[in-house]
């Protein structure tokens, strides 16, 4: 029998290794795809807890943070096909025009 | 050894390694491919968690709509074929140790926890408990999610317009 902390074991590695590609990768859809396996770990921490204490309230905010995912997804990469248009670039280390 | 546990670690297994090419391939197409199969493997992880209709909501939104955006973003902002597709990462290093020392205190954490509940019957179809409780009192959350959504269509297609 898979106990809770296998899940939660999981979970944490996945959201490791997502933590490390928005660490290390340069461009910015690559920076995007590191985010979307941290959200992913976290929705895989809300079902196990939901379905290991037999409450229902995990299971919503999973659904809520996938769809608030999907929103977040399609602004983050039309504001990358932007800065694409001014820039010509979608390399993070590039675009420092913030920078003071 | 049961289905489920077999299951478990044949999931985890295609999880973490299609995890772990996301972030390390070197084509930007390809880490979003693998994107797609470590989603798909995590919507089976909730189908093992007895909840098909999360497993369902997972390949129609994340596995079919992130992925389809994100391959339409690449495609806008890279050639699809080439040498420019090809993405070079930096502070390999210091990016596996921070990763590694975040893993390192979630595990301390999870060490500590009393984490050794028994998993309780399933009690009915989720679904239906699911929908109930949308209906319910998360009605107005969910009222707020459609404006988010709404929101977020319109904002998106501002930043993305053509030039008129």
């Amino acid at each position: 029998m898979i106990g809770l902390s296998s899940y939660l074991v999981l979970a944490a590695l996945v959201f490791s290794i997502g933590l490390f590609g928005v660490l290390t990768r340069r461009n910015a859809v690559g920076i995007l795809l590191g985010i979307e396996l941290m959200l992913n770990a976290v929705n895989i921490n809300l079902v196990a807890f939901a379905r290991f204490h037999g409450d229902l309230t995990g299971l919503i905010f999973t659904l809520f943070t996938i769809s608030i995912t999907v929103a977040e997804v399609a602004v983050g990469l039309a504001i990358v096909i932007a800065i694409f248009r001014v820039r010509r670039t979608v390399e993070a280390d590039r675009l420092d025009l913030l920078r003071g | 050894m049961t289905v489920e546990t077999v299951g478990f670690w044949v999931v985890a297994a295609v999880l973490l390694a299609s995890s772990l090419a996301v972030v390390l391939t070197p084509n930007l197409f390809h880490a979003v491919l693998y994107l797609a199969a470590a989603l798909v493997a995590t919507g089976v992880i909730f189908l093992l968690l007895d909840q098909p209709f999360l497993f369902a909501v997972q390949l129609l939104l994340y596995a079919g709509g992130v992925v389809t955006i994100v391959v339409f973003a690449i495609m806008l902002t890279e050639r699809l074929v080439g040498e420019r597709i090809r993405q070079t990462s930096r502070h390999l290093i210091n990016g596996a140790i921070v990763a590694a020392a975040v893993f390192a205190g979630i595990a301390g954490f999870l060490l500590q926890a009393p984490l050794a509940v028994p998993r309780p019957e399933q009690a009915g179809d989720t679904t239906a408990s699911i929908g109930r409780a949308l209906a319910g009192p998360f009605a107005i959350t969910f009222e707020l999610l459609g404006v988010l959504l709404v929101t977020a269509l319109i904002g998106a297609l501002y930043f993305a317009r053509g030039e008129e």
